[in-house]
């Protein structure tokens, strides 16, 4: 317990001395969220100071083992880290599927080769991942894929189409799933990586209805994928043929990391905060409003102590290995509910598309792009199907 | 704190648990105190069990004798209670009554500490006076008289009034009846003079009473805490009633939804189990989120109450408006997902209605706690 507090008296003072001011406001929009990658640059010189701040001290990926770029924090010390920063409104000084996705996915499958060349280009910020699973055909069916992979000897030869990827016309390598057994539906896919500037890759972004194109159609065209990057770095994560393994345990993170269980934005109360706006406009609230809002807060601070709770029984090994699908769900739907509310505080100004004011439609923007929660990373009706399946083990297909 | 059970509370869960579904057992309790129409609602033998287990005496100080635990160990034993509905004065007497008595002087705490721990005590806690959950409005008035203080007024749905030894009573020594200040808490004895009380059986087969004061006369001594200064006290024993119903809730709940998952895949129509129906799939999935999201709540809140956090007071009221959704979810269809048997008495998921109703109106419902949590959040 001591040095627990010893801790968090130091986390507090490096934060106090390395996190800008300008770091430590609520993200607003796309441009506050730094993402890595070659192509990336930094918006001011406070988001850079801040992300080589936690760089240099491996919190940009601060419970991950120091000699793959991270801090090597226990779980109590990465909670304590995680308090410290939301307490000054810290922001992320990194976001990336890197982070998210395939870093828990090779820190469990991938060779050592694999951590030490892919994890410390993750924590630095310095390669950005896309996630290449859907297909046009193949969405919550996800197993049906078709992207195919013929052995070449020491390549593949891969051919077939990605949809809804998620940033790849900005991503540097992406994790890709690509059938390589044609009669053998789960044990038939391997977990590809490589990089999106190869030969025969080509983006289309698609117009999302919030008006912004964060995602592509990704066609490959006889891409050739190396079947090793060098000593002990295969070119796909765990065994040929057997990547279902390893898409499944990186779907866990994912709807764990969209669920916003680590808290942040997607678990505050926003009921105080819409009735300051009603009264900057000269209102107030009206009276069945607020009380929607008073049931929302209860159900947001509800959930983040679920939140909570999910967090320290996963780093105990103690919660259900199939909770992070119940805790994307009400996640999500709980943060489509949040935007709904804020609209309709918001009035007629949060339907401004493009003002100053709005800084260009924000609110309608923002609104409109949590629609895609409750779809992204697994649906919720999907979710629904795993919970009632693999907890409450009810029958049936 | 990590948000879960450490080692001593898991194995005090295990012994509640035990104790509960074999001692406290519907059929055993609930049923059959309610068809041999018990004038309590409640096995005085039973209480006796519970004092032997350490169970009455767990917030009281080791001091006095208990067990000096927190209300999340309070919790722990109120959700296995709520899970096999075990009718019991612990709620009123060893929660809400004892953490007056905390608050009240080492003379007070000689005088009814001991009864409580053995057994052989019941109290209850006399705050409302309509039929909602209104504390902030508070219109007995004790008037001082001789060395002492004489009540008048009425309270309402006092829980087990008829059955304690000893009443909390919260009355106004000064000020208006919607002042914060000038409440004191009195342990009124049940054979004051001037102390009626009418019992009302309540739909989940407890017992309440309307309390009539009609000039009760009281030692200066009968004084829980100071006088005018009864509303920090009341504050904590309401918190504390708050959080013990909304773990109870959380046991009706999760007992509900057990039983109701169970029939899902026993029941057979239409040539096959009716788990198997995506349709109520999906809903029981969702209470199940319900449901999890409630106990996580609640236990959060107890440790903020325990560790004296200022927030505690926010959490709380979350807690007991989530519980309440959730377990009225969780009994509405636990009802309708056992078709026709969910409406006969025979069945056990309507006692889980019954008393998840009684839960949710009592210390305030899921409109009360809500409203609290817009004010307490500025707005
Ligand atoms: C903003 C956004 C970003 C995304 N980013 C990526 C990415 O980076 N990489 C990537 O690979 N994919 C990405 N996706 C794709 C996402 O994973 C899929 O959209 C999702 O899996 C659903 O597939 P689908 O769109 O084909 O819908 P469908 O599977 O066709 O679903 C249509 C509807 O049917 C319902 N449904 C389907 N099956 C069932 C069932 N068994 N029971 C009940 N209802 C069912 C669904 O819930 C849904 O409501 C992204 C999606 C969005 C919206
Ligand atoms: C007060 C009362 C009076 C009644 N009076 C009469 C009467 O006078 N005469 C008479 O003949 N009957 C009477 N009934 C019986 C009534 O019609 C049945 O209870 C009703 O049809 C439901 O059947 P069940 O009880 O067997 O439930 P079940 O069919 O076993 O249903 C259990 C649950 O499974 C659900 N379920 C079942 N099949 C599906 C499916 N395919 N998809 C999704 N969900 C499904 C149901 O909706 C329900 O929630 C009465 C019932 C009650 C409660």
């Amino acid at each position: 317990m001591a040095d627990l507090d010893t801790f968090r008296e130091e986390t507090r003072a490096w934060l106090e001395a390395n996190c800008p001011a300008e770091m430590r406001q609520p993200v607003r929009d796309e441009e506050d969220v730094y993402w890595g990658g070659r192509k990336a640059t930094f918006k001011n010189d406070a988001q850079k100071a801040w992300f080589d701040a936690c760089v240099e001290k491996g919190y940009t990926v601060p419970a991950w083992p120091k000699e793959y770029g991270g801090a090597g924090l226990s779980a109590a010390e990465a909670k304590i880290l995680r308090q410290e920063m939301a307490a000054i409104n810290a922001r992320p000084p990194l976001s990336s599927f890197g982070i998210w996705m395939l870093g828990p996915a090779l820190l469990q499958f991938g060779t050592e080769g694999q951590k030490q060349r892919f994890l410390n280009e993750i924590a630095r910020g310095e390669i950005r991942w896309c996630q290449g699973y859907s297909e046009p055909g193949s969405g919550s069916d996800l197993v049906s894929m078709q992207t195919f992979g013929e052995d070449k000897g020491d390549h593949w030869q891969v051919s077939g189409q990605k949809i809804w990827t998620s940033y790849a016309d900005q991503a540097d390598w992406i994790f890709c799933l690509v059938r390589t057994d044609k009669a053998n539906k789960y044990q038939g896919i391997t977990f590809m990586l490589f990089d999106m500037e190869s030969e025969g890759v080509t983006t289309k972004p698609i117009l999302l209805i919030s008006g912004n194109s964060p995602f592509c159609e990704t066609f490959f065209d006889e891409v050739s994928v190396p079947k090793s990057y060098g000593d002990d770095c295969p070119g796909q994560v765990g065994e040929v043929n057997r990547g279902w393994d390893v898409a499944k345990y990186l779907l866990g993170h994912e709807r764990e990391m969209i669920s916003g269980a680590g808290g942040g934005g997607l678990t505050s109360a926003i009921g105080a905060a819409m009735q300051r706006h009603a009264h900057k406009d000269g209102g107030q609230l009206d009276p069945i409003l607020r009380a929607d809002l008073a049931m929302f807060d209860v159900d947001a601070l509800a959930y983040a102590a679920m939140g909570e709770k999910f967090l320290d029984e996963m780093k105990a090994g103690k919660g259900h290995p199939a909770q992070p699908n119940m805790m994307k769900y009400v996640g999500t739907e709980l943060n489509k509910r949040r935007h709904e509310l804020m609209m309709s505080a918001g009035g007629s100004r949060s339907l401004e598309w493009e003002s100053e004011e709005t800084s260009g439609g924000k609110p309608s923007r923002n609104w409109l792009r949590t629609k895609a929660n409750s779809i992204e990373g697994g649906t919720s009706e999907v979710m629904l199907n795993v919970v009632s399946k693999r907890i409450l083990d009810l029958p049936g297909a | 704190m990590p948000l879960y059970h450490d080692e001593d509370q898991a194995m005090l869960a295990d012994s509640a648990a035990q104790f509960m579904s074999e001692e406290g057992a519907i059929a055993k309790q609930l049923r059959h105190w309610r068809d041999t129409g018990c004038k309590d609602g409640f096995g005085h033998d039973l209480w006796k069990q519970f004092a032997e287990m350490g169970f009455t005496g767990i917030l009281v100080g080791e001091d006095d004798g208990g067990m000096g635990m927190g209300n999340v160990e309070a919790g722990i034993v109120l959700e296995q209670i709520g899970r096999n509905l075990t009718p019991s004065p612990f709620l009123t007497s060893s929660v809400m009554a004892a953490t007056a008595l905390n608050n009240g002087s080492a003379e007070l705490r000689g005088r009814y500490v001991p009864g409580l721990l053995s057994g052989d005590s019941v109290f209850a806690v006399a705050i409302d006076e309509g039929a909602k959950h209104r504390p902030e409005q508070i219109a007995t008035k004790a008037e001082k008289s001789g060395n002492g203080f004489k009540l008048s007024g009425q309270k309402d749905f006092v829980i087990h009034g008829a059955s304690a030894d000893m009443i909390v009573v919260a009355a106004r020594t000064s000020g208006a009846d919607n002042d914060a200040d000038g409440i004191t808490l009195f342990a009124v004895p049940k054979d004051a003079t001037g102390l009626d009380q009418e019992a009302v059986k309540l739909v989940d087969s407890s017992v309440a009473t309307h309390m009539k004061l009609d000039g009760v006369e009281l030692d200066g001594d009968a004084v829980i805490g100071e006088v005018d200064g009864g509303r920090e006290v009341l504050n904590k024993v309401l918190n504390a009633g708050r959080i013990g119903a909304a773990a109870e809730g959380c046991g009706v709940a999760g007992g509900a939804m057990d039983m109701t998952v169970d029939y899902l895949k026993q029941r057979k129509q239409f040539g096959k189990l009716i788990g198997e129906f995506q349709a109520l799939q999906h809903r029981a999935a969702h209470l199940y989120s319900e449901v999890e999201i409630a106990r996580a709540v609640t236990i959060k809140a107890g440790q903020l109450l325990d560790g004296g956090s200022e927030q505690a007071d926010l959490m709380v009221s979350v807690a007991k408006a989530k519980v309440a959704k959730a377990a009225g979810l969780a009994v509405k269809e636990g009802v309708q997902m056992h078709g026709g048997i969910g409406m006969t008495d025979e069945y056990d998921i309507g006692l889980y209605m019954k008393r998840d109703r009684a839960l949710q109106e009592f210390l305030g419902d899921a409109y009360y706690h809500a409203e609290r949590v817009a004010q307490l959040s500025g707005y």
